[in-house]
Order: structure tokens, then sequence, then C-alpha cells
């Protein structure tokens, strides 16, 4: 993974040197409140409910060991001892307390983290696929561009203040999309053309929050030189039109929607012809030195373990099945890539402990190459295990809870804090989540259900994804009540659409029921292979909705 | 405008005056000083503006520099006012005078103009900047250079990191 050059030290020592001078004169009075505000957003302090929040940006989800036995020292010594895993593949502590934020920050730095332009109307960290590197389908490894972009877009003097928030991810699998890159301001999905060059295919305008919307194409191919001059165009048409006025319509989607997805392409190659040839454009050798970060860890020359595994599992069932959900394979023989699910029942998901934090260092250190991925579902991977150990592995996660085999499953949910925690809600998504994952504790039940993404928000900003959950949850508030809403048929891969809201909301104590109905609904009409979302979207939503509120 | 901080961080006198648009159906009031007046209405008065270096011209967040196409390097200063800080089309328009039209005379930050903006406005071109009256100017030039160097091309440097990586 990238590793720090004097380059990078030094840029990030002075944003700590910046940030302190900056508390200060928060502290003393000498910056007002809202001048204060955007810079402590971009260093990822928000002011919550219960404390500030710090959002420490993991770019594209990449950990190394070191790095997270800091965040559990810096859990225990400035926090409560513990931290949160987010669907934008960062960590949040919920208690620092403000003037602890410069120390935090200038720990991080000593292990090359950060907490810039985790938040506030810039551009923030990029996300990719936690599997990148490690699957053979994917068209290129995305993180060198990740990473190419993480920089050009870091204290981009021109777009500290955006009408808005914006978000880039990139996906390089052909076959699927776990970054979901459709439902962000850009998606880049990685291409090849027909002469093979290696390139970008570039959605723009996705989102969710108030105006879900997927993003349309606006350029089929832009070769992979071209990277940075392209973005820098469509961030400047954004940074000039976006709209200013409202904040609720100043994301690019509502621009790109208002100037139709051909006429804001347009202007983006307009601006973009000015720049093309800038010293901007990235080079052969400028792409090399960042590939070269990411090069393969020292594997071990292998066989598939295959009759090794077929014997462990015919001994144990538990094992056989956290194999099945929770191991995929990797491009290199006699390795897999391990998902570790955060979603113990009982614990909020994405939820950590100090000591956790620990254990999953240990585990990077002792099975993974000392590296670990967050993913957008809240989970952890180890990207590169070796077959014939993921018994030991499995042994070794089960006692600490990170053994649950219900990777994409219904109980696999995304939730945001909600209530719980945040300022914002509009009702509480923890217990949401408990109280379905206690009705769906059947393990073979739920295998037999497939792959389904439940997502649950706290309220219409989306962050847990709600409206591209299969089956979606939005907290809404009536008359100071706290109620659900329910959508069904949302995506966030390839096929990316925005569910379907079913209709009048539920009170909190129904929601496991509700769920029970409309996946009923999905038992009976279901045909052989078909998951929720085929069945879903053969049948439409009236059959759910005549059981829901029968 | 009084005090006016320069790019290398010294603080000077100035006395050029900013001209507010003027309202409907009244005319341009120009003083006998220095001016910088809205860029239409230089436009507009082109014949007359021309070839004095007391008049200069201003730009709000959301006016289109387009507008001067290659006039600009007939202008002594030009003016970009930040109506808030948070407000950051002004950055835009600075790099595309720098870099697009060619401006090479004095760019000057006007309006809501903060401490922690002030890099990013060197960054993106401009030479001036009228701080609010409020914030303490003596800190100007720490602010002007808590970084050292910055990952992108800008107009204070041409060549992004990764070139200089590179070399
Ligand atoms: C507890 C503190 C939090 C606060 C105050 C907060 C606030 C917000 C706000 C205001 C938005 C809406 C932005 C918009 O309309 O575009 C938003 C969006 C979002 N948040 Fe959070 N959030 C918090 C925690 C989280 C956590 C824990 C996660 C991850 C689990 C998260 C992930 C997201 C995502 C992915 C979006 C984007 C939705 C989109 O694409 O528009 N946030 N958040
Ligand atoms: S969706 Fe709403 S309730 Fe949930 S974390 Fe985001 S802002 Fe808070």
């Amino acid at each position: 993974m990238y590793v720090y050059d004097d380059h990078d030290r030094q840029i990030a020592a002075e944003r700590v040197a910046q940030f302190r001078d900056q508390t200060e004169r928060a502290l003393t009075g000498e910056l007002a409140e809202e001048e204060f505000l955007p810079l402590r957003l971009q260093n990822g302090l928000y002011v919550q409910r219960l404390a500030p929040m710090l959002r420490i940006a993991v770019p594209y989800g990449m950990m190394r060991a070191e790095q997270l036995r800091r965040l559990a020292r810096i859990t225990r010594d400035y926090d409560k001892g513990y931290a949160h895993f987010t669907t934008r593949q960062n960590v949040q502590l919920n208690w620092p307390a403000l003037e602890d934020v410069p120390d935090i920050l200038a720990e991080l730095a000593e292990v090359e983290m950060h907490a810039n332009q985790t938040s506030g109307n810039c551009i923030r960290n990029t996300t990719t696929d936690q599997f990148s590197g490690a699957q053979s389908d994917e068209i290129a490894d995305p993180r060198p561009y990740c990473e190419i972009i993480r920089q050009w877009s870091t204290f981009h003097p021109e777009f500290a203040f955006l009408p808005r928030k914006f978000k880039v991810a990139v996906n390089a699998s052909e076959k699927t999309d776990r970054a979901a890159i459709q439902v962000h301001d850009i998606g880049l999905q990685l291409v090849r053309d027909e002469s093979g060059a290696l390139g970008f295919r570039v959605h723009v305008g996705g989102g969710l929050g108030r105006t879900p919307m997927v993003g349309p194409v606006i350029r089929e191919f832009l070769p992979e030189l071209d990277l940075l001059t392209y973005l820098e165009a469509v961030l400047r048409v954004y940074n000039r039109y976006g709209r200013r006025d409202n904040k609720f319509k100043a994301r690019i989607k509502i621009l790109v929607k208002a100037l139709t997805p051909e006429g804001f392409a347009e202007k983006v190659e307009a601006e973009w012809a000015h720049i093309k040839d800038s010293p901007t454009r990235l080079t052969p050798e400028a792409i090399q030195r960042i590939q070269a970060y990411f090069t393969e860890p020292d594997y071990a020359l292998l066989d598939n373990a295959t009759e090794l595994l077929a014997e462990q599992r015919f001994e144990n069932r538990a094992f056989d099945q956290w194999l099945t959900h929770n191991v995929d394979t990797h491009k290199k023989p006699g390795y897999a890539i391990v998902t570790l699910t955060m979603k113990k029942t009982g614990t909020p998901p994405g939820d950590v402990t100090d000591r956790q934090l620990e254990h999953i260092a240990d585990l990077a250190d002792e099975f993974s190459f000392g590296e670990i991925r967050v993913t957008h579902q809240q989970n952890v991977v180890l990207a590169d295990v070796r077959q014939d150990r993921l018994l030991e592995l499995w042994q070794t996660i089960v006692p600490i809870g990170f053994g649950t085999a219900n990777l994409n499953t219904l109980t696999d949910v995304i939730c945001c804090p909600g209530g719980d925690y945040c300022a914002l809600a509009n009702a509480k998504s923890i217990p949401v989540a408990e109280a379905i994952q206690r009705r769906f504790d059947n393990l073979d039940y739920l295998y037999d259900l497939g792959d389904i993404d439940l997502n649950i928000s706290g309220c219409m900003n989306a962050c847990g994804h709600h409206h591209v959950g299969n089956i979606g949850v939005l907290g809404v508030d009536k008359k100071g009540e706290e109620f659900y809403q329910i959508s069904l048929g949302g995506s966030s891969h390839h096929d990316a659409s925005i569910g379907k809201i079913l209709g009048p909301s539920f009170a909190r104590e129904d929601m496991p029921d509700v769920v029970a109905k409309i996946i009923d609904v999905y038992v009976d009409k279901r045909t052989g292979e078909e998951t929720f979302l085929d069945t879903y979207r053969r049948v439409g939503i009236v059959p759910f909705k005549e059981r829901v509120y029968a | 405008m009084p005090n006016v901080i320069y790019r290398d961080g010294s603080i000077r006198q100035d006395n050029w005056i900013l001209v507010a648009r003027p309202a409907e159906g009244e005319s341009l009031d120009i003083p006998h000083q220095p001016a910088l007046i809205p860029a239409d209405l230089w436009l507009a008065g082109y014949e007359h503006f021309t070839g004095r270096d007391d008049i200069g011209v201003w730009f709000d967040s959301h006016d289109e520099p387009e507008i001067l196409g290659g006039k600009v390097n007939e202008l002594p200063v030009i003016a970009v006012n930040f109506p808030k800080f948070s407000d950051g089309r002004g950055y835009s328009i600075a790099r595309l005078l720098r870099e697009r039209f060619g401006f090479a005379n004095e760019l000057r930050a006007v309006g809501d103009v903060l401490l922690d903006q002030l890099q990013f406005m060197k960054r993106c071109g401009f030479d001036t900047y009228a701080l609010r009256p409020d914030k303490d100017i003596n800190k100007a030039a720490r602010c002007l250079n808590f970084f050292s160097q910055g990952y992108q091309a800008a107009t204070d440097t041409h060549v992004p990191l990764f070139r200089r990586r590179a070399s």
C-alpha cells in the first residue's frame, strides 16, 4: 500500500500545525463559530449531539496493522474505547474533546493517517472496491488511481469551498461493483477500449440524500492519462455553476439534471479542451510510480488447498458455512479473500472496540501481510489469506465476535448511527437493525434467502444508503414520534437503482414483522435461483404492498 | 481600502476604491482616485475607459470573466469579490483569468477575505488581498505560508508534485 515520502510527511505535518493554530484561534474567539466551521469540518470534526465527532480518513479503505493499533490507542486515550467503521470506508470517533483534536491528528500523522477532507464542502475521501488487487476479474488495480486522486484533491486550492461535499468512487471489476460508483458525485469505472488502452467510463451526478439519483454516463471512455485534467474540468464546471442558493439543490446531481447529462458533458468538454494538455495531465511515469506501491505482497507459490478444505468443511459445519459466505476466491492459487463481518447481533453495525482493533491488527499481521481493508458495508477484509490457514483463522475470530457467517445476507445490515449518536436523526436506527437481526437468527433460513441488502438510515441524509438497499429503511419523524418508511428494489451495483417507497411508515416494534412479510412474499413468488431483487423486479411492488398492508 | 496584503506577506497602503454596482436607473459615479468598477460596465464604456491606468474592474462571484476575453491586460487591476468566504467561485475565476486569459497585472481578492483562505487565494493567482478589517493583518504572512508546497499545479506552481517527484 502507499507509503508517504518526505513531501507527504511534510504536508501532513504542516496540516496538523495549521489546524492547531486554527483551533487555538477558535477557542479564544478570534475565529467566529461560522468561520471555524468549514475549517474543522475539513479536518473531520463535527459537533454532534453528545460530543464532537471525528471522522478519520482511510484512503480507499486500506490500513496497516500499525495504523489499527494507533487507532486503538487513540480511542483509549482520547475517547471511550471504541470506534465505528462507516459506509465511506472511514473510521469515526464519537467522543473526542475539541481541545484534543490537534493532538489526535498529530498522532495520526505519525502513522501516515489524517482526517483531511472527511467532511465539509470539498472533495472527500475517494472510495473503491475492498477486494482491489486480490480479484482476478478486475480490469486493473483501482487503488493507484484512488491514490492519484487523493493527492490531487488534497488541499486543492480551487475546490476547497464547493457548493457542497463531493465524493468520487472507482470500480475496476466488470462483473460487479462493490464501490457503489453510480451513487457518487463522480463514479469511475475502469475500462479498456477496443485497442486495449486503459481508461475510465465516467458517471457524474449520482447520489443519495434528499434527491437520490443514479449517475448518468457523461463520457464512455476517458484515457487514463487524462484522469486529473478531466476531473478538474468537471469540478470547475460544478464550482462555477452549481447552485449555491439552496443547500438541498447544491449537489452536482441537480446541476447535471438541470443541464441534462448531454448539456453538462458539453460544458465539461469545452472546459477540458483548454486544460487537457496542461501539466496536470498524468504521465506514464507518474502512474507507474504510484503503482509501484501497490505491488503484490510476497505470495508463496501454492496450489489450491481444495482437498484439505473439503475435508475440514466436512468435519465442521459452521466452518463450512463461513467458507461459503464470508470467503471469496482469490487471483492467486492457494489464497482466499476473507471478510470479517462486524455484524454480531447486539453490536451496532460497524462498531469496534479498542481491543478488537488490536485483534484485527494481529490478524492482519498473522494472516494477511499486515494489511486490512474497510468495506462500505461496514465490514473488514483480510485480502490475502492462505487457504491452508483458513481454519486456524476462523478458530481465532469466532471467539472475538468476527466469525458471523452472514456476509451479504439479510442480517449483514448497513446501518447509520441514527438517533443514538447523530443530532440530525429523525429516528434511531441501531435498535431496528438489532431487532431484525434477532428475528432472522436462523442461519439456514438466511442462507436460503440468498443475497439481500438491507440498509437503514435514521434520516433523509442517507448515511446508511437506504435508497439503494434491496430493502431500505428510513427513519421519519411524525409529530415527534419515530416511524420507519420502507423502500424496495434499490441496488448499488452495476444495475444500480433507487428503491421505491412501499407506502405509509411503521412503528419501530412492527419492523421485524414487516420485514418478515416482505421476505414471505419473496419466498412465495421466487422461481429457481432468483434473488430477492430479481423477484422484486419481475413481480413489482404490488404483491409486497398487498401483504404488508393487508 | 487602506491596507492591502501582498502575496509575499508584506502590508501596504493602498487607495484603490471599489465602486459598487449602481442601482437601477442610476449611473456610475467614479471617484477622483483609482477605482475598480463592475467589469461589464467597464466593457460597456470601453472607449471611455480604455488606456486609463486608474480604472480597474471587479467581478462578483457569479460573474463570468469570459466577457473580457482578450482585453484583460488592458486593465491594471482586476478584483474578485468573495461575497461570503465560503463561496468558492472566486478561486475558479482567478485561475481562469490567470491561466486561460493570461492576465499578468494585479489580481486582488476583496470582500469576505479571511486569514485561512489566503493561501488558497495565493495559489489560485491572487496577488493582493483586502483582508476583512476585523481580522488581524499581522497574521497574514504566516497564513499565506502554512504549506511549503502543494500537490497540484496551480498558478503558483505550474508543475504538479507528481511531475516534480518524477524528475
Ligand atoms: C453521526 C454523525 C453523522 C452526521 C452528522 C452525518 C451527516 C450527514 C449529512 C448531513 C449528510 C447529507 C449530505 C447530503 O445531503 O448530501 C450525510 C450523508 C452521508 N453520510 Fe453521514 N453523517 C454522520 C455519520 C455517518 C456515518 C457513521 C456514516 C457511515 C456509516 C455516514 C455516511 C454517509 C454517507 C455515505 C452519506 C452520503 C449519502 C449521499 O450519497 O448523498 N455518515 N451525512
Ligand atoms: S442518515 Fe441521518 S441519522 Fe443517520 S447518520 Fe446520517 S445524518 Fe445521522
